[in-house]
């Protein structure tokens, strides 16, 4: 019996300041739960996703074939984060465009009757941002402290700032390839992310749902750039190599020697992504939340200082990094411990050699599976959750 | 090397409430035992992932790290007491590991077997490489890649500047004080910088 997910979504009244200055007033936040709130509240457990998730973290939606969540494989009744002894949170962050208010929506400060969207005027949001908004979210729901804050990639980023925002409602947190910051290389994979978007002629600085356009030219590069960072040049290698289409294999010449068309499999491969892509995604979501990515910095405050800065942290850690994972490296994870340890903060980490680069957090994998299972084993027995 | 009486002797060498720094730390036993029978601290540094997974599983802080890599994470006296429990023998820069011992923790306490053990002793006598209890492996598949005695290790000391606070062997868990480059399978040094 798989676990049926459903999605709720919560409105808020209150204005929610923002880092940048700018507030959001009368939003949204789409949620899904999973699991059973225990009678002493301690069971909770808050999952923070990443550039192109969702609130759908877990099970499938009645009826849909094909709808599992994201993290379905580490979530769920009896996986690593087991949702019969923990109540889980999956919320979609403010700015995206799976539901939670974002550029897609109207504008409360349009004027009157237009129903104007916010396209490009949809406020830049931060990593800290989405934590207060989430914090506001487990206020509503009643939850006052967290059993664990999980998150992989710009989800960890989350699950480590709510470490430092709200010390006093986190008791764990899990932060899987992630990083304290994006490096230059990073920072400039999202510019060049972000250039194809806004150059593309329909992208009409943002607010082309006015005229009836998508600029799905800029989405395509924008994914298929991401795509290439998210994988190995080992795994690419074993999965496409040099291997040509069918088309070109039947030609007489070997090749087709064209500059245009689709010749290798990884052409079409990244194509195909990009066009799937393209067909789902938001492009104001992509360029805010390609933002949000470059400005998370918590050691910026502390002169750079990451070990200053984690002070405020006071729960458990785990952290877990992949070795061919270049755009999350093992060593920007390896800065967040040391800078634990320097605090004499009781933390673990994990260093799982695994082929599959970036991507690797949201896969099988049995050692990064069982060390999670095992943490949560242990989270469980101290709260008291229910086997 | 994880069985109690061993562990007891060891622990001995531990004061109560330490903030310990285990470096090699297996399945995370030795920490745990501290934890429970010491009210010590601390993170264990191991490189095999299925030691990783069983610290986690006894709920032991553990550092996935490669210790050939040094010890560059952690600050200079900011443990009281490193351990280095049967790790030594694996280690490519095992001088080197010496001196960060003494760099991270305010006291490092090193085990590891002792090659002068008498039965090894015979069993290079009769020409072949000794295969024993605490040195199970034949000398084409062993890990220990260095191998070294008691009185190798005080010389090691010395010639890294490092003071040697107590020394003694271990043989059956009971200490061994009366000639431990002969009588004992494991060399205990408890060192400072």
């Amino acid at each position: 019996m798989p676990l049926i997910a459903t999605p709720q979504s919560m409105h808020f009244d209150a204005l929610l300041p923002l880092q940048s200055g700018a507030s959001l007033r009368d939003y949204s936040l789409s949620f899904e739960t999973y699991g059973a709130l225990n009678a002493d509240r301690s069971n909770a457990v808050l999952v923070c996703h990443a550039l192109n998730a969702s609130h759908h973290v877990a099970g499938v939606y009645a009826g849909q074939d094909k709808s599992e969540g994201w993290w379905d494989n580490m979530i769920g009744p009896g996986k690593p984060v087991d949702t019969d002894r923990f109540f889980v949170i999956g919320v979609n962050n403010l700015g995206s465009c799976f539901g939670s208010t974002g550029p897609m929506h109207p504008n409360p400060d349009a004027p009157a009757g237009s129903g104007r969207v916010y396209g490009a005027d949809f406020p830049v949001v931060t990593v800290e941002d989405w934590v207060d908004a989430q914090a506001r979210l487990l206020d509503a729901l009643g939850i006052q402290t967290l059993a664990a804050v999980l998150g992989g990639s710009l989800g960890g980023m989350q699950a480590l700032s709510w470490t430092l925002q709200y010390p006093e409602r986190v008791r764990h947190a899990v932060v899987v390839a992630s990083a304290p910051n994006l490096t230059a290389e990073n920072i400039a994979f999202n510019e060049v992310a972000r250039r194809a978007i806004v150059t593309d002629p329909d992208f009409h600085g943002g607010h082309f749902y006015e005229f009836g356009t998508v600029p799905k030219r800029g989405l395509r590069i924008a994914r298929m750039i991401g795509h290439i960072t998210y994988l190995s040049d080992d795994v690419m290698n074993e999965k496409f190599g040099r291997k040509l289409r069918e088309a070109v294999l039947q030609s007489a010449t070997g090749y087709r020697y064209s500059t245009q068309d689709v010749e290798f499999q990884i052409e079409s491969y990244l194509r195909y992504q990009g066009d799937k892509f393209a067909e789902y995604f938001d492009a104001n979501t992509y360029l805010l939340i390609t933002r949000a990515l470059d400005y998370f910095d918590p050691a910026r405050a502390f002169g750079g200082d990451l070990s200053q800065s984690l002070a405020r942290a006071t729960c458990k850690f785990l952290l877990v990094s992949f070795t061919t994972d270049w755009r999350f490296a093992p060593k920007r994870s390896r800065e967040i411990v040391k800078a634990l340890l320097d605090n004499k903060r009781d933390v673990s980490y994990a260093e799982i050699d695994a082929p599959h680069g970036h991507d690797a957090f949201l896969l099988d994998d049995p050692r990064y599976m069982g060390v999670v299972r095992s943490y949560f084993d242990s989270i469980s027995k101290s709260v008291g959750a229910a086997a | 090397m994880t069985d109690i009486n061993t562990m007891e002797a060891l622990a001995r060498l531990v004061p109560r409430g330490s903030r310990v720094l285990d470096l090699g730390c297996g399945d995370g036993a030795m920490l745990a035992y501290l934890q429970q029978t010491r009210g010590c601290t601390g993170y264990g540094v191991e490189i095999a992932d299925a030691n990783v997974l069983a610290c986690v599983q006894r709920g032991v802080n553990v550092i996935q790290l490669n210790l050939d890599e040094g010890l560059a994470m952690f600050d200079d006296a900011s443990f009281d007491v490193v351990l280095q429990i049967d790790t030594l023998q694996h280690l490519r820069n095992a001088e080197v590991m010496l001196r960060e011992t003494a760099r991270v923790g305010r006291v490092g306490i090193v085990a590891f077997p002792n090659f002068a053990h008498w039965p090894n002793r015979l069993s290079v006598l009769r020409g072949r490489m000794p295969v024993t209890r605490r040195l199970p492996y034949q000398w084409y598949d062993t890990p220990n890649i260095r191998v070294g005695t008691h009185a190798d290790l005080a010389a090691l000391s010395e010639r890294t500047g490092l003071q040697v606070q107590d020394s003694f062997g271990l043989q059956n868990g009971k200490v061994v004080r009366f000639a431990p480059n002969l009588l004992a399978g494991t060399s205990v040094f408890q060192l400072t910088g």
